[in-house]
């Protein structure tokens, strides 16, 4: 095939491009703080002793996990409206999906963290006299979280992986944008390709990272 | 006071589900005295030395250490997490398997309780690190990872931050049953200038020769109830019940002079 590549004409979308890298940071950076936070609340409910609390977290858990993303986003957007009168920008309908979405894998990873912590830890604190949130703090806390980082970091390389699918509702993501570019230009093959080696940039150093920590996890 | 016993339970009954573990267990530690608890594995041993500190809170009976006691049977509501770390501050225990804090140093282990619940200083609980470890011979150790410490080594750091906490009395559950034979002498060592200080005891131990030669007196446990209680030497070289006899026969050759 005798195709003549030509990457200089996307010079001039510079600037859509750079909205897009944006929109897609911002919404990975922004949906994982969210979801962390979420995640937290959803591993202390999954851990607490409330049977009923307990039920309907896991069952949340469960739908995150074993639905697509992108029927979340569709459904999140059209559905949800009409079943609640709130209408949600794509904007918000996005950000409300990853974040969930984000806290049912979150909220798992640090759970496992929180129950890999050996028992005899708990009594140890315990037996110097230690208060619960103490423990937590001080003890289970700093402990879990060591194992819990390279499983985050990679989840974190999902979750920006997904914004990609935010084009379907029309957020500006970077996948948006090329496909914009694309209608304008004609060039998908230079477009596609550039979008993902802009993917493949911001992700391969975290990817990296994630090796590194858990090549130190199991030493 | 001296008199009075330090440790006092009646009637403490424990069950896991339908396993009753403790049935109406009663026992008394006499202040400045040293409790050797010995049984079968399953006898319930490490339940009633968890009751004691309230780790396992007991389904009825009385409980005291020192000036503190909660008494189960009568109680309306069962004391919750603030009370429950008020009076296990007052209690040191040790445990078979160490639980040293593997994120903190050796002197950290032993700050934590000072810093943490009784809320002093970090250079007055560093002091106090240093003393004790000083104490149980492990001084130059002080900002070494807990995983770079022998097992006896670990024991003994254990020891000095259960002792931190300045508490009423030490709890000792099998201390020496994961060490290699040759590192056990050196914690027994410590438990046993522990006893020569006056610092009232229950422990739980497999170590006939050292409950017979430390330990003031002897409980026997088996299924859940203490089936002979006596003075050390008494209990260990010449008991009374045909299940204490039993059991000890499995000891001998363990029984020279320690
Ligand atoms: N947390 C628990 N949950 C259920 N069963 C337990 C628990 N702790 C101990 N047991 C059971 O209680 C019995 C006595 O255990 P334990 O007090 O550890 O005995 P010992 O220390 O004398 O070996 C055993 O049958 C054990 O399986
Ligand atoms: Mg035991």
């Amino acid at each position: 095939m005798q195709y003549q590549w030509d990457f200089g004409f996307l010079l001039q979308y510079k600037s859509l491009i750079g909205v897009g890298i944006l929109y897609t940071i911002a919404f990975t950076i922004g949906t994982a703080i969210s979801g962390l936070i979420v995640g937290c609340l959803v591993a202390l409910a999954r851990l607490s002793s409330f049977r009923i609390l307990t039920a309907f977290v896991t069952g949340f858990i469960e739908i995150f996990r074993c639905t697509p993303v992108l029927v979340q986003l569709v459904w999140c957007y059209y559905a949800l409206p009409i079943l609640t009168g709130i209408e949600l920008s794509p904007g918000a309908a996005a950000f409300i999906t990853l974040t969930l979405y984000g806290a049912s894998f979150f909220g798992e990873i640090i759970r496992g963290g929180i129950i890999s912590v050996d028992s005899g830890q708990w009594d140890a604190g315990r037996a110097i006299g230690m208060r619960r949130h103490q423990l937590m703090a001080r003890v289970v806390l700093p402990q879990a979280l060591r194992r819990m980082i390279p499983p985050l970091v990679n989840q974190t390389v999902l979750q920006l992986k997904n914004t990609s699918l935010l084009s379907v509702l029309a957020v500006p993501d970077l996948l948006y944008q090329g496909q914009l570019i694309t209608s304008a230009s004609y060039r998908p093959l230079e477009t596609y390709t550039m979008i993902a080696v802009i993917y493949f940039i911001i992700l391969f150093p975290l990817t990296r990272l994630a090796y590194r920590l858990e090549a130190r996890m199991s030493r | 006071m001296s008199e009075k016993a330090m440790i006092e339970l009646v009637g403490v009954q424990k069950s896991f589900g339908n396993l009753t573990v403790l049935k109406d267990i009663t026992l008394n530690v006499k202040r400045g005295n040293v409790v050797a608890l010995i049984g079968p594995s399953g006898s319930g041993k490490s339940t009633l030395l968890r009751s004691v500190n309230l780790l396992t809170v007991p389904d009825k009976g009385f409980i005291r250490v020192g000036d503190q006691a909660i008494d189960f049977s009568t109680a309306q509501n069962l004391p919750g997490d603030k009370e429950l770390s008020a009076f296990r501050a007052r209690t040191g225990m040790v445990f078979q398997s160490f639980n040293l804090f593997p994120h903190m140093s050796v002197e950290q282990n032993v700050m934590e309780g000072p810093v943490t619940v009784l809320r002093q200083s970090k250079d007055e609980a560093r002091a106090l690190a240093h003393d004790l470890l000083g104490k149980v011979g492990l001084a130059e150790k002080a900002s070494a990872p807990p995983d770079s410490l022998s097992g006896g080594q670990k024991q003994r750091v254990a020891i000095a931050r259960a002792l931190a906490m300045k508490p009423d009395v030490m709890l000792f559950d099998e201390a020496t049953s994961a060490l290699d034979p040759e590192l056990v002498g050196e914690v027994l060592a410590v438990i046993r200038s522990l006893a020569g200080e006056g610092m009232t005891m229950l422990l739980v131990t497999h170590e006939m020769a050292f409950a017979r030669d430390v330990a003031d007196r002897v409980v026997f446990m088996r299924d859940g109830c203490v089936v002979e209680e006596g003075e050390a030497k008494q209990v260990i070289e010449n008991p009374s019940q045909a299940a204490t006899k039993a059991f000890l026969s499995h000891f001998h050759g363990g029984l020279g002079p320690s």
